[in-house]
Order: C-alpha cells, then sequence, then structure tokens
C-alpha cells in the first residue's frame, strides 16, 4: 500500500466522521421544533441548554484530550462575573458580552494551563479543584466588586444584536441560548475533527508515542485547554444573562462536580455526552423533586453506579450502542 | 336502556366538565421555593414544616377559596429559584411566592415579582436591601442589623465599653460587622478590634489569642449557625470564659435547631435575636408543642417562625380582599397588618413592607437538661435600622 493511498485513507475516515449522522440532523431539528412546541418548559430547557455547552466545554478536556477536571465552575463563573461586570460598565448587549466573557475566561485557561498541565491525573484533579476555590475565595472577598455572598444584581440584558429582546422573553431567551449553543457544537465538531482534534487524541491514548510521532504535546494541551475555558466562561456568561444575579453558587465546588456528573452520565468523547447528560439530570432533578425533593439525589447517585460499573467511557449512549450491536449481530447470524 | 345510560354519562361528564373550571377557580396556590437539598437543608425543612403546621392548624379554605401549597427545592441555586418562580407563576398560576432561603434566592425573583406582579413573602433571606427590589416583596423573617444593632445598644447600656468584633469574611459577615461597629461607637463605645475568619474551615485559635490580648470587656461574634459551635469550644478551651470577657452577638450563632449540640461551652453567651424556642408566651407553647409533634422532636428555629408567619400573612391578606388575587389589592392589604406570632407581637411596616418585629436579649442556659437562649430583655418595634438611616 502505497502512502499516497494510506493519506487517502485517514482523509476519508475523517470525512466520513465529520459528516453528520441524520439521527444528528433529527436531535437539533427537535430542539428547534421545541422553541415552538414546548413553552411552558422554556425555562427549564434553556438551563438545560446553558449546563449542556458548559459539559461540552468539559468534554472537549475529559472526552479528546484526558484531562481531568474537578474546577472547570472557575471558568464558568469568571465568565458569568465578566459578562455582568461588562453589562453594567459598557454595554448590556448580549452578544458583545458572551465575545468578553469568552476572551477573558480564554485568558485565564491559558494562564491557569500552566499549571494544570504538569504531572499526572491525580495531580491535575488537585490543581484545577486549588484553582477553582482560589477563584471562589477571590470572589468572595472582593464583594465590593461582586456582591459577595448577595450575590450582583442589576445587570442590564439589551436586546441581541439591538433587535431581538430577550429580557423577560422566555421564547426568544431560549432561541438565543439554543442558537449559541448550536454554533458552538458546529465549531466544536470540527475542532474535534480536525488533525489537530486527532492529535489529542493521540495525545490521550499514549503521551509518549505521540510525542515520538513529533505531536508537540503540551502546546496541544494549552490549546484545549484554552478553548474549553473559553467555551466555558460563554457559558457562565450565558447563565448570566438570563438570570437576575449572578452568585458565589456560580464558581463553587457543587457546581465543577455537577458537570462532571452531567458528562459522565451522558458519556464522554463524542460531544452529545454533555447535552445528553445535562437533559437527564436537570429533568430528574425537577420531575423527580417535584415528588420527593429530597431523595433525587439518590436517585441520581444510583444511576451514577450504574453508569460507572456497565457503560463507563461512553454513559447511557454505551448501552444504546451495545444493544444496537447486538441486534445487528442478530440479524446477520 | 344502553341509550339512557349513555346519555347520563354524556350529562355527568358535561357536568363535571363544568364543575372543574370553577373548581379550579376557587383554588388559591401557593408556591414555596426552599432549599430542601445541598447546604442549606435545614433551612428549608423549618421552613416547610412551619408552613405546613399553620396549614394544618388553620384549615385549607380562606374568603371560600381553597388553599393549595406546592413545594418547591431550588438546592439555594439562584438560577434555580428564578426558573422556578417563572415556571410556577407560568405554568402552575400561583397567586404568591413564598420561601426564599438566602439572599441570592431572593434578589434573583425579585424582578419576577415585579413583572407579573405577585406578591412574593420573604420568609429567611435577611439582607437590609432585598425589600428595595420589587414592590411586591414583603418580608416577614429579620433584617440581619436589627439583632446586630440591639445587641450593641444592650453591650452600651450594661458597661461593655471595649469590644473586640470577630465575623465571618462573607458579606452577611461584613454587614453585622459594621451594623454593631457603627452602633456601638454612635453610643460611645469603642472598637478595639475588627477581625475576620475565612469561611472555608475556620480555625479560630490564633484569632483568640489576638483577643485575649486586647483585653476587651466582650467579644461579638457573626458566624453562620453551624461554625459557631467551634468558636465556642474553642472559647472555653483557652479559658476566654474565665477571663472575664464575655461573648456576645446576633442571635444566628446559637441558633435554636443546633444549639442543643453545643455543649456547655455555650453556657452565658448573650445574643439578641427576633425568636427563642424558649420565648415565654402560650401561643409560643403551644407552637413549639405541635411543631416538635409533627416533625420528630425537632426544635423549631427562627426560620420557622418566618415561614409560620408568612402563611399566616398571606391567610390574612386574602381574608382582606374577600379571596381576591390581584397583586396591588393583595400588598395593599398586608401592608401594616399585625399580629401576634409565636415570637411575640409583629406587624408588616406599611412604608417599607419590612418586618416589624420586639427583639429579645437572650442568655444561653441549661433548662432540663437541654440548652435554650433564654430571654431576659426586651426591645420593642425594632424596624429595620438599614432603611431608617436613609431617611
Amino acid at each position: 500500500m502505497s502512502s499516497l493511498d494510506t493519506a487517502k485513507d485517514a482523509s476519508n475516515v475523517m470525512t466520513r466522521k465529520r459528516s453528520w449522522h441524520w439521527l444528528e440532523y433529527a436531535f437539533w431539528l427537535a430542539a428547534a421544533a421545541s422553541v415552538f412546541l414546548l413553552p411552558s418548559q422554556h425555562a427549564l430547557l434553556t438551563q438545560i441548554a446553558i449546563w449542556s455547552l458548559f459539559a461540552l466545554s468539559l468534554d472537549l478536556l475529559l472526552g479528546y484530550a484526558g484531562i481531568v477536571s474537578l474546577g472547570h465552575a472557575a471558568y464558568f463563573g469568571f465568565g458569568a462575573y465578566v459578562a455582568a461586570l461588562f453589562a453594567i460598565n459598557f454595554t448590556g448587549e448580549p452578544v458583545t458580552g458572551l465575545l468578553v466573557a469568552g476572551v477573558a475566561a480564554g485568558l485565564l485557561g491559558l494562564v491557569t494551563s500552566l499549571l494544570v498541565l504538569r504531572g499526572t491525573d491525580l495531580t491535575r484533579l488537585m490543581v484545577t479543584l486549588g484553582i477553582a476555590l482560589v477563584m471562589y475565595e477571590i470572589a468572595n472577598q472582593m464583594s465590593w466588586l461582586t456582591g459577595g455572598a448577595d450575590g450582583l444584581t442589576g445587570m442590564p440584558v439589551n436586546p441581541v444584536l439591538g433587535f431581538f429582546p430577550i429580557y423577560f422573553r422566555q421564547a426568544n431567551s431560549y432561541a438565543y441560548v439554543l442558537v449559541v449553543l448550536f454554533v458552538l457544537f458546529v465549531v466544536a465538531k470540527r475542532i474535534v475533527h480536525s488533525p489537530f482534534g486527532y492529535s489529542l487524541r493521540a495525545i490521550k491514548g499514549n503521551p509518549l508515542r505521540a510525542s515520538s510521532i513529533g505531536i508537540p504535546n503540551n502546546p496541544r494541551l494549552i490549546a484545549v485547554y484554552t478553548i474549553a475555558a473559553a467555551y466555558a466562561g460563554i457559558a457562565g456568561a450565558l447563565l448570566a444573562q438570563t438570570t437576575p444575579v449572578v452568585s458565589l453558587t456560580y464558581i463553587d465546588f457543587q457546581r465543577s462536580a455537577d458537570v462532571l456528573l452531567m458528562l459522565i452520565i451522558g458519556g464522554t468523547g463524542y460531544l452529545y455526552g454533555g447535552i445528553i447528560g445535562s437533559a437527564l439530570f436537570l429533568v430528574a432533578q425537577k420531575f423527580i423533586g417535584n415528588i420527593t425533593p429530597q431523595y433525587w439525589e439518590f436517585w441520581i447517585g444510583f444511576a451514577l453506579v450504574v453508569i460507572a460499573l456497565f457503560a463507563r467511557d461512553r454513559g447511557l449512549f454505551s448501552i444504546v450502542e451495545r444493544i444496537a450491536a447486538w441486534r445487528k449481530r442478530g440479524a446477520k447470524p | 336502556m344502553l341509550r339512557r345510560s349513555f346519555l347520563a354519562a354524556l350529562a355527568a361528564t358535561a357536568l363535571a366538565a363544568g364543575a372543574t373550571p370553577a373548581a379550579a377557580q376557587e383554588t388559591v396556590k401557593i408556591g414555596l421555593i426552599i432549599p430542601l437539598t445541598g447546604p442549606f437543608t435545614t433551612t428549608g425543612k423549618q421552613l416547610e414544616a412551619a408552613a405546613k403546621l399553620y396549614m394544618e392548624q388553620n384549615g385549607t379554605t380562606v374568603a371560600g377559596k381553597k388553599i393549595e401549597l406546592i413545594v418547591r427545592d431550588d438546592a439555594g441555586r439562584a438560577e434555580n429559584t428564578a426558573r422556578i418562580a417563572g415556571e410556577l407563576i407560568q405554568n402552575d398560576k400561583v397567586s404568591f411566592l413564598a420561601g426564599f432561603g438566602l439572599t441570592p434566592l431572593a434578589m434573583a425573583t425579585a424582578p419576577i415579582a415585579t413583572n407579573s406582579k405577585v406578591p412574593m413573602v420573604v420568609m429567611m433571606a435577611g439582607t437590609s436591601i432585598i425589600t428595595e427590589r420589587s414592590p411586591y416583596i414583603v418580608r416577614t423573617s429579620f433584617t440581619l442589623g436589627q439583632s446586630a444593632v440591639i445587641i450593641a445598644d444592650w453591650a452600651a447600656q450594661n458597661k461593655i465599653k471595649k469590644v473586640v468584633t470577630l465575623v465571618t469574611d462573607y458579606a452577611p459577615g461584613h454587614d453585622a460587622e459594621k451594623s454593631f461597629v457603627d452602633q456601638f461607637k454612635s453610643k460611645g463605645g469603642e472598637i478595639v478590634e475588627s477581625l475576620r475568619v475565612p469561611i472555608q474551615n475556620p480555625d479560630f485559635a490564633p484569632f483568640l489569642q489576638r483577643v485575649i490580648d486586647a483585653k476587651p470587656d466582650a467579644l461579638y461574634v457573626f458566624t453562620p449557625s453551624g461554625v459557631g459551635a467551634i468558636l465556642m469550644k474553642q472559647f472555653v478551651e483557652r479559658g476566654l470564659d474565665k477571663s472575664g470577657i464575655r461573648l456576645i452577638g446576633p442571635g444566628d450563632i446559637t441558633d435554636d435547631d443546633v444549639l442543643p449540640g453545643f455543649g456547655d461551652a455555650a453556657v452565658g453567651v448573650v445574643t439578641a435575636h427576633n425568636y427563642s424556642t424558649d420565648h415565654p408566651s402560650a401561643k409560643n407553647k403551644e407552637y413549639v408543642a405541635a411543631f416538635r409533634k409533627a416533625n420528630a422532636g425537632m426544635r423549631p428555629n427562627f426560620a420557622s417562625v418566618g415561614g409560620y408567619d408568612g402563611i399566616h400573612l398571606i391567610y390574612e391578606a386574602l381574608k382582606k380582599t374577600g379571596g381576591k388575587t390581584d397583586g396591588d389589592a393583595l400588598l395593599a392589604a398586608m401592608k401594616g397588618l399585625k399580629w401576634e406570632s409565636p415570637r411575640g407581637p409583629i406587624s408588616i411596616d406599611p412604608e417599607t413592607r419590612d418586618i416589624v418585629q420586639t427583639i429579645y436579649i437572650r442568655r444561653v442556659e441549661k433548662k432540663n437538661g437541654e440548652l435554650y437562649n433564654v430571654e431576659f430583655a426586651s426591645f420593642p418595634d425594632v424596624k429595620d435600622p438599614v432603611k431608617a438611616a436613609k431617611k
């Protein structure tokens, strides 16, 4: 086999992976339809879309680059505070706010990535946790700026791009969040199916071999960490724009832990895991919570144990995959 | 025969269909949004238990309407509170929002109350500014300043001249420090030192050493309720209780809910607050007995009376409007209401929609083997000092 063929094969694989499955079209069409069909659930759907974006950003780290993080809320919360303060002091136009928050969180990611990328998984867990705790304490201490434990209020929310009002318009606000999620999802899909994305997976699979075939490990990891931080910052900014207050819970440990839970429930490494996981998590929280508010956490814990035992890599999705594979085997004996 | 029964069934269906909207109209819903999971669960439990107790004691029919309580958990997160409030108004058509365990949770909901003109009864959160965030907010709990200012007054009147303050380093702590310091200085007292301890894993030992060195007459303390126990233990361990330094503060540090677990170290601590489980009125004795019976012996604390009185306020407002659920009419009905609560006489300030109540000075004592905040002095009709100072 000539090297030309190999290159062609590789490019075929990449094109095939990059193209869209019909299920994906169906998923996004259903999401768009929900803007018109489920008006009573818009508030919940908005929250799901924001958590999805946050989980998607963690998936870029964990699912593709193999970086575990227990402090991803640091960038989420930072983005939220930046968006709120920018809106209060400069302009309340939401898209500008998203860009500013994304750039700011990305810069924070760039700087902190130098700390995170040292050492092994355990070190990274501790360092990311530490960064989030430090950010939390800074937000708490600077209460003259952030409102501290009382929260930051009074953020103006102007119409998107000057013509699409989202303030107190539940449907518009959901549509706005969904469009942002979709755009960033498409970008993420391009990223992970680019040569850059494949190099990340190579690093995740075996860092030594990756560097011996000429992949610059650290610059690649720094790049993906920065991108993921920017994504998280934009997710935080979206939450700030759709909730009348930014508080310390935007940046607390619980949020870092929850997003990790959601991603693992939905499964890592195929981009939809965060969306599926956050939808399941929040729907379960709402509907089980309405019946027995105290015990919904029990069921989340139960689901987590089941997934850890039977479907480690791709969460609930791998159960679907297994069933599909089993049926295929059954079809041709 | 068959046809007749079919017609009868049809008629019955039509009747039922006709009756359902009428019955729905007769129901007034209250959306109670509280933290039932996460770090503030105990507050949520107290509020829910008290609200349910009030409805059990006073029936669920008011001014010809059936009252329905919808309880929702926000896990202490502002974005959840705002979302749930919106859903309750839009989907469940509630006529009242109630609960709100923490300041940001109330702040996040304020614009929603304004926008939909639904009365919002704050049963717990204590920052002064909350009631100014919407003309539809009424508060039945307390404000942080009420207790902090009163304990400063009491200290000044009781030969306490030099005080060291020690607060947890977060926004409510800063408020508690400022309210106390301003008031105590204006009464001629001296603040020797103001200490702030971090909110995470506090160790008070180094701070207490500085207190010993400063030799004040009293140490003024504000911490979140659970942390108070650690402080008091270290206070006794380092012998400060024998050095003549008194421990004073707002009543959060000797929260009735957790006080029994403090041990004898807490005996003698003097605090100011709006409610004590030990409040010696017939109304309160009955309240405490019923509350403990319904909740496996749990002690009602200051959060619970906020919930109990909040539902009372809603009931009374509905009686005054004759069951009408128009937001402005309900607000007008709530302003100026006065009643006897388990904590004593209280009223809603018609100008600020904030609570006016008696603040008691209490000393922790052992009664029948259990620790209680025993009241020994009282300051009646205390308004929110922060708003009063603005005038």
